[in-house]
Formats: C-alpha cells, sequence, structure tokens
C-alpha cells in the first residue's frame, strides 16, 4: 500500500515546528540574547503564521529551478552578444548605478537576515528569515554574474564594490541598510521585511525590470523577476512580521509605528534614486515614477494599511508629503546628477526635446513649470560651450545623506533645511522626516560617515576633485562625465556603423 | 475606496494557463500588461485554483509552483494543497 502523501499544513507543521526543541544546557535567554531589549513583548511565539508554508526541501528544489532556468538565459544573452541589441548604450548607466547602489544592499540583506535568523526566538520566523538570508545571497551572485558581462565593454562597473563603501551619492543606499542591520532584529524586520519589501521593493523590481525588459536587456529582467519571485515571499514574511507584533501585545503598537514611520521616510528616500533611473535613464519608458507610484504605493499601500488600522496602526507619517515629492523628486536628482557629472561613477545627459514632452505629458503639474526652464537653459550652456558643472561640495542630510536639494512641501522654489543641536554642533536635515528620525535616536546618527565631512577631514585621497576620484577608483575620463563623448558612447556608435556596413 | 487585491506573474509559457485560470475563477479582474510581466487586480481577493490550473495543462500542479512565475502580490495569503487565496476579508 502507498504511504498517503501528507498534506502542505501537516508537511510545514513537521518539517518546520516540529524540528524546534528548548534548550536545556543553556536558559534560553542566553540562547537568544537580542530579542528583548527593543521593549517589544512576545507572549507566544507559536502564534506566528507562515502562509506559503515553505519547507526547506520545497526551497532547495524551487530554488534550484529558478537558477536553471536564470542560467540558461544569461549563457544565451552572452553567447548572442545580447548587449548590442539593448536599446541604447544610455541605458547601461541604470546598470551602473544598480550594481553599485543596488546589489551590495542584498548582501547587507543576506548577513541582516541570517542574524534575523538566527535570534528570533520563534521557530517560524527563524525558518523563513533563513530562506530569505539565502535568496538575498542569490540575488547579489546573480546580480553581479548578470552585469559582470556588460563589464567586458563598458566603463563604471569594475569597482561596484570598492566605490560602495565610499562614493559620495552610494553612501545614500549603503547608509541605510547600515541603519538597518545596527538595529535589533525586530527593528530591522519592520525596516527591511515590511516597510522596505512590503511597501516599498515593488517600485524598485517591477516597473523598473519591467523596463529593463523593454529596453531588450534580456538578463536583467531575468534576475530581476528571478529574485522578484522570492520577494513574495519576502512581503508575506514582512506583513506576517507585522501582524504577528501586533496581536502580541498592545504595548508593541507605538514602538512599531514608530519603525514604520523611520522606514518609510527612509526608504523613499533611497527610491529617489529608482525615480531617476525611471524617468530620465531608461532610453525607453515603462511607466514614469509618479505613476508607479500612483500603483504601487497609493493604491497597494492604501489597501494594506486599511487592513492594519483594526490593530490601530496609521499610515506612515509624512505619507502625503512622499506623494506629493513624487511630482517632483525625479527631475531634482537628476538635476543634481547633471551637476556633478564629473564626481559619479556614470553619464549623464540633458534630455532631448521628445524625452522633454514625455516629461511635460507625466508631469502636466511640474515639469513645465520649475524643471524644463532649467533643462533648456543647460542644453543652450552645453551648445555655447559652457556646460554647467557644480564644483563646490555639497551640504548632505545627516540622515539620508542626500545632498540638501529638496525643496519645501507646498513651495518647489525654496530649498528646505531643518537641522538640531546636539551637544553644541548642528545637524543638517533636508526634511521633517529625516529630522523626527534624528531627533529620536541622535546619538546613532552623530556617528554617521558623512562623504563630504569626511573630504574635508582629509579622509578621502586628498583635497582636490582628482585626489577623491582616484581614492573613489573611479577612471576619470571614462567612468564620469557626459555620455557625449564618452568611450561607452564610441563604442556603441562604432558596434552600429559595423552593423549598417554589415547590412550593406 | 475598495481593497485591492493581486497578483502579478511573469509573461512567459508556464505563466500563461495560471493567468487563464485566474481571468477564468475571478470575475472583474483587471490587467495591466507591462513588458515581461502581467498585473491582475480584484478587490478585496483574487484566488488560484489548482483544479482550474490542472485543467488548462493536463498534468498535476502544485500551488506552490506559483514561485517559478510570480513576480509581486498583494493581499493577505492562504494557501493550501488545492487554491493560493490572496484577500483582504477577515
Amino acid at each position: 500500500m502507498t504511504p498517503k502523501k501528507l498534506g502542505l499544513k501537516q508537511r510545514y507543521a513537521l518539517m518546520t515546528r516540529g524540528l524546534d526543541w528548548e534548550t536545556t544546557y543553556q536558559p534560553m535567554d542566553k540562547v537568544f540574547p537580542y530579542d528583548r531589549f527593543e521593549g517589544i513583548k512576545i507572549k507566544d511565539w507559536s502564534a506566528w503564521e507562515d502562509p506559503f508554508r515553505l519547507t526547506m526541501d520545497a526551497y532547495w528544489k524551487f530554488q534550484g529551478e529558478k537558477e536553471r532556468k536564470l542560467y540558461a538565459v544569461l549563457d544565451a544573452f552572452a553567447q548572442n552578444n545580447g548587449q548590442t541589441g539593448i536599446s541604447d548604450a544610455r541605458y547601461t548607466n541604470v546598470l551602473k548605478l544598480f550594481l553599485t547602489g543596488v546589489s551590495p544592499l542584498e548582501y547587507q540583506a543576506h548577513r541582516g537576515f541570517a542574524f534575523a535568523g538566527r535570534h528570533l526566538r520563534g521557530v517560524g520566523p527563524r525558518v523563513a528569515a533563513q530562506m530569505q538570508s539565502l535568496d538575498e545571497l542569490r540575488h547579489v551572485q546573480t546580480q553581479i554574474h548578470t552585469i559582470s558581462h556588460y563589464n567586458k565593454y563598458f566603463d563604471g562597473l569594475s569597482e561596484f564594490r570598492h566605490m560602495h563603501d565610499r562614493v559620495w551619492y552610494l553612501s545614500v543606499p549603503k547608509s541605510f541598510f547600515d541603519d538597518a542591520r545596527t538595529a535589533g532584529p525586530f527593528e530591522y524586520m519592520i525596516a527591511i521585511g515590511f516597510a522596505f519589501e512590503y511597501v516599498l521593493t515593488n517600485l524598485l523590481f517591477v516597473p523598473f525590470m519591467s523596463g529593463a525588459a523593454y529596453n531588450g536587456d534580456m538578463s536583467t529582467v531575468t534576475f530581476g523577476f528571478s529574485a522578484q519571485s522570492d520577494e513574495s515571499r519576502h512581503m508575506t514574511l514582512g506583513i506576517e512580521v507585522i501582524k504577528f507584533l501586533l496581536e502580541q501585545d498592545a504595548d508593541n503598537l507605538p514602538i512599531v509605528q514608530r519603525w514604520v514611520d523611520k522606514w518609510f521616510w527612509r526608504g523613499h528616500r533611497v527610491l529617489g534614486l529608482v525615480a531617476m533611473m525611471m524617468d530620465y535613464m531608461l532610453p525607453k519608458k515603462v511607466m514614469s515614477w509618479k505613476e508607479a507610484w500612483e500603483i504601487y504605493f497609493t493604491e497597494a499601500g492604501g489597501s494594506l494599511f486599511t487592513d492594519l488600522a483594526r490593530y490601530g496602526l496609521k499610515v506612515p507619517k509624512y505619507a502625503d508629503v512622499a506623494t506629493a515629492d513624487a511630482e517632483h523628486i525625479s527631475h531634482q536628482n537628476w538635476a543634481t546628477f547633471y551637476q556633478y557629472t564629473h564626481a559619479a561613477a556614470f553619464h549623464t545627459w540633458m534630455p532631448d526635446r521628445a524625452h522633454m514632452d514625455w516629461l511635460s505629458e507625466k508631469y502636466p503639474n511640474t515639469f513645465d513649470k520649475y524643471y524644463r526652464p532649467r533643462f533648456e537653459m543647460w542644453a543652450e550652456m552645453e551648445k555655447q560651450g559652457q556646460r554647467f558643472y557644480n564644483n563646490s561640495l555639497p551640504q548632505l542630510c545627516q540622515v539620508c545623506q542626500i545632498p540638501m536639494v529638496y525643496t519645501e512641501p507646498g513651495d518647489p522654489t525654496k530649498i528646505a533645511f531643518r537641522c538640531s543641536q546636539v551637544e553644541g554642533e548642528t545637524y543638517h536635515f533636508c526634511s521633517d522626516g529625516c529630522k523626527d528620525i534624528f531627533d529620536a535616536e541622535p546619538q546613532k546618527y552623530v556617528q554617521a560617515w558623512m562623504p563630504v565631512q569626511q573630504i574635508f577631514q582629509g579622509n578621502c585621497g586628498g583635497a582636490s576633485i582628482p585626489d577623491v576620484l582616484a581614492w573613489y577608483r573611479l577612471n576619470a575620463g571614462a567612468d564620469n562625465m557626459d555620455y557625449v563623448g564618452s568611450p561607452d558612447e564610441k563604442l556603441w556608435n562604432d558596434w552600429h556603423a559595423a552593423a549598417a556596413r554589415a547590412a550593406g | 475606496m475598495a481593497q485591492i487585491a493581486s497578483i502579478t506573474l511573469l509573461h512567459n509559457d508556464d505563466a500563461r494557463p495560471i493567468i487563464e485560470a485566474i481571468l477564468a475563477d475571478n470575475p472583474g479582474c483587471r490587467v495591466l500588461n507591462m513588458p515581461g510581466a502581467v498585473k491582475l487586480d480584484r478587490d478585496d481577493e483574487l484566488v488560484v485554483r489548482r483544479a482550474s490550473v490542472e485543467a488548462r495543462i493536463g498534468r498535476a500542479w502544485d500551488p506552490q509552483e506559483l514561485q517559478l512565475v510570480i513576480v509581486s502580490m498583494a493581499g493577505n495569503l492562504d494557501e493550501d494543497d488545492d487554491h493560493f487565496t490572496l484577500s483582504w476579508k477577515h
């Protein structure tokens, strides 16, 4: 007689819960020393639900299958010189920003979830966090592997790991994860599992990866969607974590609300880089940042926070400011990188007329009024040989580490400045959101490694721009400056001239 | 405003019968096509049924196989051997 196959729920119970034990050689409090100090109260770890009910054996099976599919595509892309078939070589600049800014975060997430997977007392979340830790390691590996093919041809990619720890704008994503990983395990789970994975990563991985597909980058869309297939499990972990904490004890609510407010705002600031990638850097565009924000925050976040209202959790503080920012953030960020193109490891350009018309159509309230005139002026200056560079070092926000370029809520003509005093020192912020985060934990943020201050203190290779670029290992004249006139542009034009000659 | 249950799937041969099954089983489901992916939205609840997928592919299908083609989702998940349901209902 064939034994009856176990159902999913039984399998999950036996293969996760059934594998846990209470320690006897050491007290549980010594084995799990980090799950009390944040003030979170857990009465019953067994109340944890994992609706995916994924067991380790099934996990390996599915992940192995995903890898086989992904590597088949990567091989095909490389064998068929897929890099020659992308929409335009400008497209590769999103890969440069992605590899230097995002992929190292996947590795940070791997380490963060490994920590949570070791230090949460309940076996359900521990197993889920361990799987996520392995997923994140897979993501960074597949991203490096995929983009290494582009590194054979294009500039700005080869020193991604060295740059991530040093370059001024890369401190924005780096400090975001440093902040999460230096928090306790529960804050980390809310920061990355809930605020980032559930509320915000769709904005990075769905419309942007769809953009990679649209621009002919078969390899990036494949790693992107392969990573994203793990993401639905991560989103589920994020939502379960928040429900679990809120159900366990009413005292958890104010702590969780503060974390949700903080990490929503921090995530929103980091994703401004993605806004710029979508609106300015994809030669063929899928949707505007504002449209993506409407789908993935206003609509999806609206449904989520309506659901969580039954626990007393409110929509993150400053969500209204973030939504208003969606009209401005990509333009203000691109304007910043254009001015500092000499110090960035990717190329910039002014949008051409057709691109500006698209921006006018997508941003009828703001683009023509506030940004088009500036961009047209810069384009004109470029034509007259007066290309504008900003040679000063910017003041940075002490929390998000972005230059203080953002404008006042409700007045896009005025730069927003906030500050706080701690022990006789003044610290500056770009927004009320960042100031609140600082004021809640000043002793943490006064220690931040601020790229501009570090340059002035002499810790970044020297006092001149060439000294600092050398310290970044930025290959000046190839990695930086405008796309027009770059070695990337020359390579692309040579490929196309050769293709045209071959076609007769 | 209605709460939206949503699933985004790859637009490929493995996912197509699943997309068909979802559209057949979820009246009022809305479709957003993007390059490479399809986002399916429905007010309050969206269900993927094992039996409906099996009827289209002619072999046994485990709802956990969705892991291979899913891109994103929204809603509280309930999954067992027969269905994968995303819902905001309580």
